[in-house]
């Protein structure tokens, strides 16, 4: 699989899943894609968060990845 | 009275001992930072925590510098309308210098900046060891970033499912005792690992820290999952007339500490000799001996006599691995997987050895779990093998109950099968 044709099958599986659920752990990309290397993976969604597709959400201790735009965002953090 | 009435909080400013709560009023006063509520607001919602008893910070965010997946932790206030100053406080964890030497220039530049761009509040350090900046709001995070970079030549640190920032004690700079250069273990290992450490790679976080000899003054062993400690193959270097002037009370012992009071004459059978926890070590009254093998780096005879005892020199480091603080099992300690490696640059062999755990912990973690976790879960026989190390007793604590190693079952003569008629014919239920 290209690097391109995974992007893609990350960005159908997240918006497939996205009303379910807007953020998701590293290991969950890996079970996306497993016939690549899980340090592969890591470094396409790694490089899909500097391209703007993909987003970071972090607690401090652990940090989730989802797509761009999905769930709570920062400018909502002050609503009730 | 600040801007919010404080008496809990206030409670902790009596006592000899330095007091947070003074630290924030201090900067609250000074009002040079660019947020100029945070500080009073802050106490306000510390105060607010006390009397509900549960915090009001926010779980997180989506926050951070473009390129970077940590440094920033977002954090959010629950009452923003009450304390507007902290509804947005944002952590920032900058990479301390290796040791935390610091020149004054330095550490002002960055108390300007920081002042600049956020509340004026720090902690220096964190307990993973970086420089932590505590609040500001999100717009200043890309110009502090910038500025921070740029004009410091200084670096974010680790947070969330990355390679946590590393840290090393004093090592050869200051310290007699060290083994290896800690310092540049460190930085060596922060270079080779930008990546991990600026973007998440892991199932959780995984922290390296360096001890340069088992007085571990960084605590390696009990809070890093990969724990170097500095130590020797050969013998401890013996002084004899160094040890007579300890007895004679010439020489101070512990060079010189806990001299506040009188202890009486130095007694080397009771202070030294005595504690010795494997009792390796003899004195008959004119010699002092020691027998190698049996000494476990305890380092009391080396801190207490440390101009008669000397580390050996033939120096590299222990690497051990596994140590957590309690979520999920409790607190664990390291444990000990590689007894000796050499610790030279370009230190490629302990960076094999990393490279193997981590595709391990990659592999096998579960989401969340450290690395000593998953050792207990999938058992350090199997961990070894991952590591390509052969059992030793050196890494079993207690023989019977903590042996770590087991036999396969191609190890054993006839397997795991046998007949139980055969085996009850001899011995009873």
């Amino acid at each position: 699989m290209t690097e391109e044709e995974a992007k893609k099958l990350i960005l159908e599986t997240l918006q497939g899943k996205s009303k379910a659920k807007s953020k998701f752990y590293l290991k969950d990309f890996y079970a996306m894609i497993p016939d690549m290397k899980n340090r592969e993976v890591k470094n396409i969604v790694n490089r899909m968060v500097s391209e703007g597709l993909l987003e970071y959400w972090s607690s401090g201790s652990t940090t989730l990845i989802g797509l761009k735009g999905m769930g709570k965002q920062h400018g909502e953090e002050d609503e009730a | 009275m600040g801007k919010h009435n404080t008496p809990m909080l206030d409670e902790l400013e009596k006592g000899p001992w330095p007091s947070f709560v003074s630290d924030i009023k201090q900067q609250a006063a000074k009002g040079k930072h660019i947020l100029k509520d945070a500080p009073e607001d802050l106490l306000g919602v510390m105060e607010l925590s006390y009397e509900d008893k549960v915090t009001h910070w926010k779980h997180g965010g989506i926050v951070g510098v473009f390129g970077y997946g940590g440094g920033i932790i977002g954090r959010y206030c629950d009452q923003p309308k009450m304390f507007p100053g902290v509804a947005h406080f944002h952590t920032v964890r900058v990479n301390q210098p290796s040791s935390k030497f610091y020149t004054t220039k330095f550490l002002r530049s960055l108390c300007d900046l920081w002042e600049h761009h956020g509340s004026g509040l720090t902690n220096m350090h964190g307990s993973t060891g970086d420089i932590v900046f505590l609040g500001t709001t999100t717009d200043h995070l890309e110009p502090l970033f910038f500025e921070m970079t740029h004009e410091l030549n200084q670096d974010l640190g680790g947070s969330g499912s990355n390679l946590r920032t590393p840290e090393c004690c004093l090592g050869q700079s200051r310290c007699e005792f060290a083994c290896y250069d800690t310092q540049e273990a460190c930085d060596n290992l922060t270079h080779e690992y930008q990546d991990e450490l600026h973007r998440p790679a892991f199932p959780y976080k995984f922290k390296f820290k360096f001890d340069g000899c088992p007085n571990g003054c960084v605590a390696s062993i009990a809070r890093s999952d990969m724990s170097f400690i500095g130590t020797w193959r050969d013998d401890i270097r013996i002084d004899q007339a160094a040890v007579k002037a300890y007895v004679g009370g010439e020489l101070a012992p512990n060079a010189g500490a806990y001299s506040g009071r009188d202890w009486g004459k130095f007694d080397i059978q009771k202070e030294v000799i005595d504690l010795c926890p494997t009792g390796c070590i003899r004195w008959d009254g004119s010699k002092l001996e020691i027998n190698n093998k049996e000494c476990v780096r305890c380092m009391h005879c080396l801190n207490v006599m440390p101009r008669a005892l000397r580390k050996g020199l033939d120096t590299g480091a222990s690497i051990l691995f596994g140590a957590k603080a309690p979520i999920l099992e409790g607190a664990q300690m390291a444990t000990l997987t590689v007894p000796f490696m050499k610790m030279e640059s370009p230190f490629d062999e302990a960076k094999e050895l990393v490279e193997k755990v981590w595709d391990w912990w990659m592999e096998e973690g579960k989401n969340r779990e450290r690395l000593g976790e998953l050792i207990q879960r999938k058992s350090f026989q199997e961990f070894l093998r991952i590591c390509e190390l052969d059992p030793d007793p050196r890494m079993v604590d207690e023989p019977r109950s903590n042996p770590y190693i087991f036999w396969k079952e191609e190890e054993v003569e006839g397997g795991w099968t046998r007949d139980i008629e055969a085996f009850r014919a001899k011995h009873q239920r």
